[in-house]
């Protein structure tokens, strides 16, 4: 019997195993009567439980995240809201936030991506902002693993159906292949809101004898135990834990985020949070908690979906698109008004009281009565003991074979998983609804104009696995470092960033170990690049029979457009326009996808990122774009530098003519290495030499690499490779991976 | 002229059709309430994307039975202009307005991207801005698009004049390839027999502005406008 169903049955005693199911140790249990002065009710340890999991309590990460920069003039809200808001000056904000939904999205693809969706997109209009951009970040296992085509093809249409009926446009995103996910997929959403500066609604539950008051969908019994299940590892019965998964309604939230923006031009919110994980309970907790009061919820009043519904699955489902405010006196009129219109269901459910304590009442019967303190402050912390694997070698470019032909080893590449066309993905998710989409999916960032200005926002989602399993600390340095490059290359000032930190069982002390090197490689390039974090959750236990996932420390950034007349993208349109390096040139070859190919595997040291160069180069670029001397701009990454302008000549339809590399490194090291802080752009003739000489003068390298021209791409001594050719590849890999060829 | 844009519960490209209609009217629409039984006087209705009650049961099907549709119903069988984009499209069939349905899209997937279609005829209320058989680029965003209509209305269709637009290759030519959904004869949107009632799946509001990357979609609007005023 489970756990909910001995719940049902009013089956009460806690014994060592139901504590055990709740996925509490024995020390956290005598913790937990050490709290309480008493043994818990059943739907008392629900709630600890859920309260005190990695999910909600972040207590093996919360002493690590301390390290990560949160501030800045341009920063209204950091970390501890439902989201993160940045100043865009004309008194708007931006709300953002990106967040992981790994475990359900494992066992029930379509859902679990669905309802990923739909949480982070109800963190961002809960602070009162209009979402405006959808993003993902997914990760998925081998090609060739059995399940592979199944998972990404219900994550892309899970993502799909909801972003696309809520009519938010998803502008982009990235996706790996990697067999190290084979076990364990991950599904990180984000979303970017706008909002008055003056707008900004918070969870904190400030004054007492106020109505608690739930809207939204009715609560049913899915999902209950979905925080505690995405704390734990999965093993061969994971699949047995479909029922954790959430349902969702995009329809209903729709509905939802009307309804909630209809009111909050009203003065009527004291407080408000969306019920994501841990449902009520957690958004009753910590609305309470921040607002230093007590809550007093009647569960009579909840509006349930399936009957006979106990206080213990009402307080733990995670039924989606609900939310619960703290309203002014007199606010429930308004309210109701408002909720009723959009055929939603409205209950005032509580009161905010001067207790200090969540009492639950069902059925004329206290069901809990525990001080908000013990759930939220007294919590478990952890210092997990780590240890920090050795740096590995750097690989000298000689050490890595040469190929027979750089244009055919790049044919291989821009037709491999690693780098095919993601248009397969992208034309499922609808990128131009709301009017404002200027940069569609498949450019270096996706920009959305500020609706009804001339300025813009840029999203990029970044991070390169294989160099964060190699050497967590540089790979989440790069992370941070490819994201602000990413910001710049479309001209955009970055702003900040959200993150998924995203890692195997925190309890193997070389896991906390990536853990630990991840958020330090990340705070130094943040203070580096003046892009600090202002949202972003952790998703630990990402393991199957203990095998972990790389270190995947996801960052989703934001930038600024002043003015979206001056932005650049990757197309390479113009005949004769000249192509220029921009940045160091050092041919490192180590964990690069050439590697993988000439090799069949990635080894050594990922490339470093010099933080100075990185923004003494980007700083240039952004003004190359500003005045408006370029026609086109790309950053190098993933493949290098003949990749990078592979994609540029196939975004643009123009081909190029490319120079013999220079001497001192191997051609393949030139073409190939993926040396970081480097961006390709393309300009008239007439602007080359000021460019080179600006360069010199900023302590920028810079180099002539070729010219646009004709309908292939060519290099001295090679048959050209045409662009027809090329795209064929590159955009063939997925749809025939999809249709089972 | 005046334009209203009806707002069922779903509808997501109300704003976007609003944006289009002021940026050639120079005033805004009126923004209609489903559950609105009165709807104010009006040159032209506009029936807008979206999904409308979340496409449940059929993608139309409920919104099609909106108190504010009867009165649509009404204005547009007395002769009042309807456009109806997407989604609104799937209400107008629904709603008998429109011949034929719309069904799942061929690839049963989801589709978002620009398409070309083939402008079918240039002397209607929404077309008349357009060259004749000139070739205009769109975007199509729908799930549920295929249109489908018995061989006889395909026929009667074709004979009256109705098919408004075809998807076409960048030159014109009527091929399956350019065919995106698995629509029948390639028909991407129809006319009723008047030819005041307009129905059509991919969506001219979103490449109406140059800063979108296209303006073939402003030409519809200014047609309207041209013709209401």
């Amino acid at each position: 019997m489970t756990v909910a169903a001995r719940a049902a049955k009013g089956a009460h005693s806690i014994t060592d195993e139901t504590v055990a199911e709740h996925g509490l140790n024995a020390d956290e249990y005598r913790r937990l009567l050490k709290e309480l002065g008493r043994e818990p009710s059943l739907t008392e340890l629900g709630i600890f439980s859920v309260m005190w999991s990695e999910h909600c309590s972040y207590k093996s990460s919360r002493v690590w995240l301390k390290k990560l920069p949160t501030t800045g003039p341009q920063v209204i809200q950091g970390p501890g809201e439902n989201a993160g808001v940045v100043d865009l000056g004309d008194g708007q904000a931006a709300v953002f936030k990106m967040e992981s939904h790994n475990h359900p999205s494992y066992i029930e693809p379509y859902q679990g991506a669905a309802t990923g969706v739909g949480g982070i997109m109800r963190d961002v209009f809960t602070m009162g902002a209009r979402p405006v951009a959808n993003m993902n970040a997914l990760r998925f296992g081998a090609a060739d693993h059995p399940k592979t085509r199944h998972l990404v093809g219900g994550v892309v249409s899970g993502i799909g159906d909801y972003g696309n009926c809520m009519g938010v446009p998803t502008v982009g995103g990235e996706t790996n292949f990697d067999p190290r996910y084979n076990d364990n997929i991950l599904v990180n959403a984000m979303t970017v809101g706008l909002v008055d500066a003056n707008r900004i609604f918070k969870s904190a539950a400030k004054g007492v004898g106020l109505p608690v008051v739930y809207v939204g969908s009715k609560t049913g019994r899915d999902g209950i135990h979905g925080a505690t299940m995405a704390s734990a590892e999965f093993d061969e019965a994971s699949e047995e834990k479909r029922p954790t998964v959430q349902v969702g309604d995009p329809f209903t939230e729709k509905l939802l985020l009307e309804a909630c923006l209809e009111l909050m031009a009203e003065d009527a919110i004291v407080a408000i949070q969306d019920m994501g994980a841990a449902g009520l309970t957690s958004s009753s907790v910590e609305m309470a908690d921040k607002g230093g009061v007590g809550i007093d919820l009647n569960l009579d009043r909840v509006p349930c979906r399936e009957s006979a519904m106990t206080a213990y699955e009402m307080m733990l489902s995670e039924s989606q698109e609900r939310m619960l405010m703290v309203l002014k006196p007199g606010g429930e009129a308004i309210a109701e008004r408002i909720f009723r219109k959009w055929e939603l269901d409205f209950a005032v459910i509580g009161i905010t009281t001067d207790s200090g304590r969540l009492v639950v009442r069902h059925g004329g019967k206290v069901e809990a009565d525990i001080s908000l303190p013990a759930l939220g402050a007294a919590a478990p912390q952890y210092q997990r003991p780590f240890t920090m694997r050795p740096k590995p070698a750097v690989i000298a470019p000689e050490d890595v074979p040469a190929p027979n032909s750089i244009l055919g080893a790049l044919e291989t590449l821009m037709g491999s998983p690693h780098l095919c066309s993601r248009r397969w993905i992208w034309e499922q998710y609808d990128h131009m609804v709301m009017g404002d989409t200027i940069e569609r999916p498949g450019g270096d960032a996706g920009i959305v104009r500020i609706h009804g200005t001339n300025k813009g926002l840029a999203i990029s989602c970044d991070v390169t696995p294989r160099y964060c399993a190699a050497d967590p600390t540089e790979g989440a340095k790069q992370a941070v470092a490819e994201c602000w490059r990413n910001l710049t290359a479309v001209g955009a000032d970055p702003l900040a960033i959200t993150d998924c930190l995203n890692f195997g069982n925190p309890e193997r002390p070389e896991i906390m170990g990536e853990f630990v090197g991840a958020v330090e490689g990340m705070a130094e390039a943040c203070r580096a690049l003046a892009f600090p974090v202002v949202s972003g959750n952790v998703s630990l236990y990402n393991e199957t029979n203990g095998v972990a996932i790389p270190p995947t420390p996801a960052v989703g950034g934001v930038g600024l457009i002043p003015d979206i007349a001056k932005i650049a993208r990757a197309k390479l349109a113009k005949e004769d326009d000249v192509l220029i390096l921009i940045g160091a040139e050092r041919g490192h070859l180590g964990q690069s996808l050439y590697q993988e190919l000439a090799q069949g595997t990635t080894e050594g040291a990922p490339p470093p990122v010099d933080l100075d160069a990185e923004l003494r180069t980007g700083n240039f670029v952004r003004g190359l774009i500003r005045a408006g001397d370029v026609s086109a701009v790309h950053d190098v990454s993933d493949g290098g530098l003949l990749v990078a302008i592979a994609e540029m000549a196939l975004s643009g339809g123009v081909g190029a003519e490319l120079d013999a590399p220079p001497q001192g490194l191997p051609a393949h090291a030139v073409w190939f290495g993926e040396d970081q802080s480097r961006y390709v752009i393309a300009a008239a003739p007439k602007h080359v030499a000021r460019i080179l000489q600006q360069a010199e003068t900023a302590s920028v390298p810079a180099k002539i690499v070729g010219k646009a021209k004709g309908r292939a791409l060519k290099l001295p001594g090679e048959a050209p490779l045409s662009l027809d050719a090329l795209r064929s590849r590159h955009e063939g890999w997925l749809p025939g991976f999809m249709a089972g060829g | 002229m005046k334009a209203s844009v009806v707002v069922f519960p779903g509808s997501n490209c109300d704003r976007d059709a609003a944006v289009a209609l002021e940026a050639v009217m120079g005033r805004p629409p009126a923004m209609v309430w489903h559950g609105d039984a009165e709807l104010p006087k009006s040159d032209l209705i506009v029936l807008p994307g979206g999904f409308s009650y979340g496409d449940y049961l059929r993608s139309g099907a409920m919104a099609a039975h909106s108190p504010v549709m009867r009165e649509v119903i009404k204005r547009a069988q007395a002769g009042t202009p309807v456009l109806g984009i997407c989604n609104g499209f799937q209400v107008l069939t629904e709603a008998g307005l429109l011949p034929g349905v719309l069904m799942r899209n061929a690839t049963l997937k989801f589709i978002c991207k620009d398409v070309h279609l083939k402008v079918e005829r240039t002397d209607t209320a929404f077309t008349r801005h357009y060259a004749k058989r000139e070739v205009v680029r769109f975007p199509i965003a729908h799930k549920d698009g295929s249109y489908f209509a018995d061989e006889a209305t395909l026929d009667r269709l074709e004979g009256e004049g109705q098919v408004a637009f075809r998807y076409c290759e960048t030159d014109g030519r009527i091929t399956a390839a350019a065919n995106p959904n698995g629509s029948r004869r390639n028909i991407a949107g129809v006319y009723n027999e008047t030819r005041t009632v307009l129905g059509l799946m991919p969506h001219p509001e979103r490449l109406a502005d140059a800063a979108l990357g296209g303006t073939d979609g402003i030409k519809m609007f200014l047609s309207l406008v041209e013709t209401l005023n």
